[in-house]
């Protein structure tokens, strides 16, 4: 495969999924939003636009935080090059790129959600518009995902693509948890309690993981919990642990077919080393701030080796 | 797609009506004759026809749109602030040539392809037909499709043109002409493919009723017929690839079609580089070798070195390597000067030359400015003639007689004196007419046909079938799919 093939499958897939993440995240906001006073509402989407890395970019062009203002910057502004509609684009054009190398089946259900979603990105989107907005966009996403499960060979291509999936999701996961972080702080050291639930019901919402957490925690909103379960919990599709394994297993593939092992290898190797073995008590001792920020720069190394050991470029 | 089609200008709905214009009352129309009658090719299928219920094929008409924009066979058209992405529209109505027609026209289209690529072997090594005086020198000598890189080399298996698309045109029972060669980088197969599926996924019963030749066949075809060309330097299984300008370019659809029907890859220019004297593609295990490109590029964006040094679009070397007998190019660089109109206005001369054959397929008639005679013949009668650029394609340039304006045939008169040779004039040709499909029932709109032809060393593959282009406004002999034409599948009946 073309190093440059590689590259589009692993960035359409990465687009996809960030595009999928944050129609969660915003999912959630609304929800959010609407059980909760002004300054409350505007604290939460300030925490949205702040997770998604945007928000310098949204204050240049907004004075205060205000959902409509919010979800339309998010999901379509022009002002705004990371947008929901912008990413769908790319990920469409990445598919164009490598449309030799999916299969049609995945091509039509990427031409088929944009040209669904990409209409609705045009005009300003209302409240009562929003929710159909976010949830198509992650229909999408599943959509795609389908296609690629059952109509994909699994051969490099597929790995590249989950590779990207993986690489997008956890760096996700772990924004989303880093930024309620200073949460967990009185929880440390009074156990249980004034924790603020609600928010911690929207971190699981944020992460399609509310109602896994409560079946397996019989509804118990417990700090310490939900942060075992979204970095530890192998079971969870969304969390760290999960993702890691995912990707773990599709550069041992990738390896496999190569029959060469390069730099994201090690790099993986490493990581597992030092953070897999830790306890959901290390890692608040040492600070879930400080593992987050860990776990995010050796996910972005691995992406970039991954890109450099592959040829995507050069 | 490429230019333009024209021919008698005197549909009803024509608003500047030349006096006279050439052949206006009847055209030729395939499916019935002049006392209604259905014709032989189409009985089956208006046997079909007059079964269907009229509500369920106006819902097939509008399926077919939504397939196409699905699938994505679309091609983009940049205006001024965003590229915006169009279909091709398809009429359901399928053209239909019988067995025999069809065998008639490949050994005209065989013909004329041979001498195609004797013709470019002969420019580029001795040049015989121009010390014959069949042809004259200045044609090619300032010539921009002429290119002195090539002289005295021949390609790998002596093919200068491995794909050809030659545009016909019918005016009656057994009159067709060559309108075009397309010799450098024909386009348009796709939509002969994408058409066909189409018509089997929306009509199944049809084709079970009527034997039609097969054409989904032909990205095997083109592949057995690229891999049959590999240059020396090839040991082994010929590796193809595609050599696309990326996404942008308004053909990239077919380009990746074609690549994936052939499972070969797809590249661009920046995938390639010149590594051990072979041109190889940078894959995510290194460097590997290409033996055959089919290239979908312009000649100027193959080698910078060659062409432009400034560029940064093309391979730097690659023309070095072909010229080593390190990698295939097809089509050869140096072949679009055969998709001149100059040189087309001697094709009579150029069959005849190396086959030592009469045509089997006759030009249109075709009048040379740069000849006085005919140049005042043409300033004479521009009202009723088509006027084409020599080097034009796309169908720009050119003056259609019959539909101009006066201010448009002043204008196109101030140029055509000022450089005669720069231009070839054609008479408005009647052309034949097909059915289309519309809400009020079939219809006859002006048809042409590119059939699709293969060239390799083991021989001609003509692929039974090709890319009807239909004008689907009425009266209209426009075809080309900016200016509102559509297409239609093709059939090619079995005995």
């Amino acid at each position: 495969m073309l190093g440059r093939t590689a590259n589009s499958l692993f960035w359409m897939f990465r687009y996809l999924e960030r595009s999928e993440n944050t129609a969660r995240l915003l999912e959630a906001a609304l929800r959010m939003a609407l059980t909760r006073d002004v300054t409350t509402a505007q604290e939460e989407w300030r925490s949205v636009v702040s997770t998604l890395g945007i928000r310098q970019l949204y204050q240049e062009h907004h004075e205060d935080f205000d959902g409509q203002a919010a979800w339309n910057f998010v999901l379509r502004d022009k002002a705004n090059p990371a947008s929901v509609r912008e990413m769908f684009a790319a990920v469409r054009s990445n598919a164009r790129v490598a449309r030799t190398n999916i299969s049609s089946e995945v091509w039509t259900s990427v031409n088929e959600s944009y040209l669904k979603l990409d209409p609705m990105l045009v005009r300003p989107i209302s409240q009562s518009a929003v929710g159909e907005v976010v949830s198509t966009i992650r229909r999408s996403g599943t959509r795609v995902h389908g296609a690629l499960d059952g109509s994909m060979l699994r051969n490099e291509g597929f790995h590249f693509a989950r590779a990207g999936t993986f690489i997008e999701r956890a760096e996700s996961t772990a924004r989303i948890l880093d930024m309620k972080y200073f949460l967990l702080l009185p929880s440390l050291s009074y156990v249980g309690s004034s924790l603020d639930s609600g928010q911690w019901d929207q971190v699981l919402r944020s992460v399609a993981g509310a109602s896994a957490y409560s079946w397996l925690n019989a509804g118990q909103i417990e700090a310490r919990g939900i942060v075992e379960f979204l970095i530890l919990d192998d079971r969870f599709p969304r969390s760290l642990a999960f993702c890691r394994n995912a990707l773990r297993e599709n550069l041992a593939a990738l390896a496999r077919m190569h029959g060469d092992r390069g730099s994201c290898h090690e790099l993986m190797s490493d990581a597992d080393a030092h953070i897999s073995s830790l306890s959901v008590d290390e890692i608040l001792e040492r600070g879930l701030h400080e593992f987050l920020i860990d776990f995010m720069s050796r996910n972005a190394a691995i992406a970039d080796a991954i890109a450099d050991d592959y040829r995507f470029l050069a | 797609m490429q230019q333009a089609q024209q021919g008698s200008g005197a549909g009803p709905e024509n608003e500047s009506q030349a006096a006279g214009g050439a052949g206006a009352s009847v055209n030729f129309d395939e499916m019935t004759d002049v006392g209604g009658s259905v014709r032989p090719a189409y009985a089956d299928y208006d046997g079909w026809l007059g079964e269907q219920d009229a509500a369920a094929l106006k819902r097939k008409s509008a399926e077919a749109d939504d397939s196409f924009r699905r699938t994505g066979i679309t091609f983009n058209v940049y205006g001024e602030d965003e590229a915006e992405e169009r279909l091709i529209p398809f009429d359901m109505v399928p053209r239909i040539i019988t067995a025999a027609e069809w065998r008639r026209l490949t050994r005209g289209i065989e013909q004329r392809v041979r001498a195609l690529n004797s013709f470019l072997y002969d420019l580029y090594h001795r040049q015989e037909i121009i010390r014959a005086g069949r042809v004259p020198e200045r044609l090619f000598r300032q010539n921009e499709a002429w290119l002195p890189h090539m002289v005295g080399f021949t390609p790998p298996g002596g093919i200068y043109t491995h794909i050809v698309g030659i545009d016909l045109v019918r005016t009656g029972p057994d009159e067709w002409f060559v309108l075009e060669d397309n010799a450098r980088t024909p386009s348009g197969v796709s939509y002969m493919l994408e058409n066909r599926e189409t018509m089997m996924a929306m009509f199944p019963d049809l084709f079970s009723r009527v034997p039609v030749e097969q054409v989904s066949n032909y990205p095997r075809r083109l592949a057995r017929s690229l891999a049959a060309c590999a240059p020396p330097a090839c040991s082994g299984k010929p590796t193809v690839a595609v050599l696309t300008p990326g996404i942008y370019n308004a053909a990239y659809f077919e380009h990746a079609f074609l690549a994936d029907q052939m499972g070969a890859e797809l590249v661009e220019g920046s995938d390639l580089r010149v590594v051990n004297g072979r041109v190889q593609m940078r894959t995510t295990r290194g460097y590997k070798p290409i033996d055959v490109i089919y290239r979908r590029v312009d000649d100027e964006f193959l080698d910078p070195l060659t062409f432009h040094p400034d560029s940064v679009l093309g391979v730097p070397g690659i023309m070095d390597v072909y010229r080593a007998g390190g990698v295939t190019i097809a089509n050869a660089p140096g072949t679009g000067i055969c998709d001149d109109k100059a040189i087309y206005s001697f094709m009579p001369e150029i069959v005849e030359f190396y086959t030592g054959e009469k045509p089997l397929l006759p030009n249109v008639q075709t009048w040379r400015c740069a000849d006085a005679d005919s140049l005042a013949y043409v300033l004479d009668n521009l009202a009723e003639l088509v006027v084409k650029e020599v080097h034009g394609s796309g169908g720009y340039g050119m003056l259609i007689g019959p539909t101009a304006t006066k201010k448009e045939i002043r204008e196109f008169r101030a140029k055509l004196e000022a450089h005669p040779e720069n231009y070839i004039a054609q008479p408005t040709l009647s052309l034949s007419t097909c059915p289309i499909y519309t809400k009020k029932g079939l219809a006859p709109r002006h048809v042409d046909l590119r059939p699709f032809v293969l060239v390799s060393p083991t021989g001609i593959d003509i692929t039974p079938g090709g890319l009807t282009r239909v004008a689907l406004k009425k009266g209209s002999l426009v075809v080309n799919s900016s200016q509102g034409g559509g297409t239609k599948d093709t059939w090619v009946l079995k005995d």
